[in-house]
């Protein structure tokens, strides 16, 4: 088993799709949420996913092909 | 001495000790180090900076690493150069360029890795790491040999040529990953949770990112132990940006000098622009980005520090500039022209926007004004080479030469004979 923290940035036309709740469902995973601000055009979620690493893997590539952008959680660490 | 006390959540305030931490366990905020100011107001004076080395360390006091166990190539004290050229050009009176391609690795990003490298020695690291596109990894693997420390360095493998030389020269194991900067970026977040290894932008991130300040330090002190009024900074992270203002406001805490309200700037390529985007719509939310620029160092999509960056233009009543990739070419011309400073892409977004302020009335032309050249024109030649005329080719004659140089100009010059 496996962690993994990531943020998940949500673009306005999936605020009100339940993405975290399928990614739960649909994947072998614990979704843990940390810290999040969702208004009503945009929103960012922090959260700790729980499980195997294969199926980290595959539930993040899900979440992206959504159309929701997934960074690191220390936010992009490229710098010069 | 240091005079770090502990690490504290910037969204949570929970405290931890000064260890290779970066995260918040509990919110996953981002750690940023404390200090006991009552103590450092006790003992700091501008009498002891001024009798320390003539490089970052003269900051120790107010840096998170011990002194004595430094990693020190030589960083900072750079040139602060009254830009009386371009100033004339622009109708500003006083305007100062902080000159920091005059680093060891020629670019800021050694005052962050020496701290980042101190610290990661103190913590008894190995191997000093970073996922970087240019002048982290130069100034990583350069710390890295000096320290006796292995260095792994991760970098796209589409980076220039001069870049790869400029960090191999210093023997890292240098591992050029195919795929874009965002997944060099996760490879490096999942490998730091993997291996022991200091990666200095990730799991030593608040003590790295506290190195900045010691160019507001600089600035002041070269300024006579004043605040500027108005500083212009290169954003990408955001974190070089807050970092100098928390410089200015500590040694105002500290009486070292007297607050200015200083007015904080920041300036970014429109192929890579974030923050600016935000700060136009009046918002502190972060729409991140698909970078497209020449400004590559800058390139940053969804910036660690976006907020934190938001928070200090709204404070400090600055302002937020954009400029396109011709602009960036223009203002490290106009800046070599006038003030014989070579800077890289940044340095042009810098000067593009300090330009444009100028031309929009947006600055006091009395105002004490600082533009934060952050890196070396030579590392990025690909922003220029097709900009620039090329060398007159002659024959090795007076006739050939004054030919050619007729064609260039239009005219010869008065000769001596008259």
């Amino acid at each position: 088993m496996a962690k993994q923290r990531v943020k998940f940035t949500f673009p306005t036309g999936l605020i009100k799709e339940p993405v975290i709740w399928k990614l739960g469902r649909e994947f072998e995973l614990v979704t843990n949420i940390r810290r999040a601000d969702v208004t009503e055009d945009r929103g960012w979620v922090v959260l700790e996913l729980d499980g195997d690493i294969s199926e980290i893997e595959r539930g993040v590539r899900w979440v992206q092909e959504q159309g929701v952008r997934v960074d690191p959680v220390p936010g992009d660490i490229v710098e010069g | 001495m240091s005079f770090a006390k502990s690490l504290k959540c910037r969204e949570c305030g929970r405290v931890y000790p000064l260890e290779p931490v970066h995260v918040c366990e509990f919110c996953f905020g981002p750690l940023e180090v404390s200090y006991d100011y009552d103590a450092l107001a006790r003992t700091l004076t501008r009498e002891r900076i001024e009798r320390g080395p003539p490089t970052i360390w003269r900051y120790a006091d107010l840096l998170p690493a011990d002194p004595d166990a430094a990693v020190d190539i030589g960083t900072g004290m750079t040139p602060l150069l009254r830009a009386a050229n371009l100033g004339r050009l622009l109708g500003l009176r006083r305007l100062y360029i902080k000159n920091d391609c005059l680093n060891p690795t020629w670019s800021f990003k050694d005052r962050v890795v020496a701290v980042a490298s101190s610290v990661a020695r103190q913590f008894e690291f190995d191997t000093l790491a970073c996922a970087s596109t240019g002048n982290l990894a130069n100034s990583v693997s350069a710390h890295a040999a000096k320290a006796g420390m292995k260095a792994i360095v991760f970098i796209p493998a589409d980076l220039e040529q001069g870049k790869i030389i400029g960090s191999a020269v210093y023997g890292p194991t240098l591992v050029s990953v195919e795929g874009s900067y965002d997944e060099v970026n996760r490879l490096c977040s999942e490998l730091s949770d993997k291996y022991p290894w200091a990666f200095v932008n990730i799991n030593v991130r608040p003590y790295y990112a506290e190195g900045s300040k010691t160019l507001a330090y600089e600035v002041c002190e070269q300024l006579g132990w004043r605040a500027p009024d108005h500083c212009i900074v290169p954003l990408a992270s955001g974190s070089l940006f807050t970092k100098i203002y928390k410089g200015i406001k500590e040694l105002a805490w500290l009486g070292l000098v007297d607050w200015r309200h200083t007015r904080m700037t920041g300036a970014q390529a429109e192929g890579c622009s974030p923050i600016v985007e935000a700060w136009e719509r009046s918002s502190f939310d972060i729409r991140p980005q698909k970078p497209n620029t020449i400004a590559k160092s800058l390139a940053i999509g969804n910036p660690a520090d976006g907020y934190h960056a938001l928070r200090v233009l709204e404070q400090t009543q600055g302002h937020g500039v954009a400029v396109s990739d011709d602009e960036v070419v223009e203002g490290i011309k106009l800046l070599a022209e006038t003030e014989g400073v070579f800077a890289e892409t940044a340095g042009g977004v810098v000067v593009a926007a300090l330009r444009r302020l100028a031309h929009e009335g947006r600055l006091d032309p009395d105002d004490v004004i600082v533009a934060f050249i952050t890196g070396a024109g030579l590392k990025t030649q690909e922003a220029v080479v097709n900009q620039l005329p090329p060398p007159l080719t002659v024959r090795p004659t007076m006739a050939s030469f004054e030919e050619a140089l007729e064609e260039r100009t239009g005219a010869l010059p008065a000769s001596r004979r008259g």
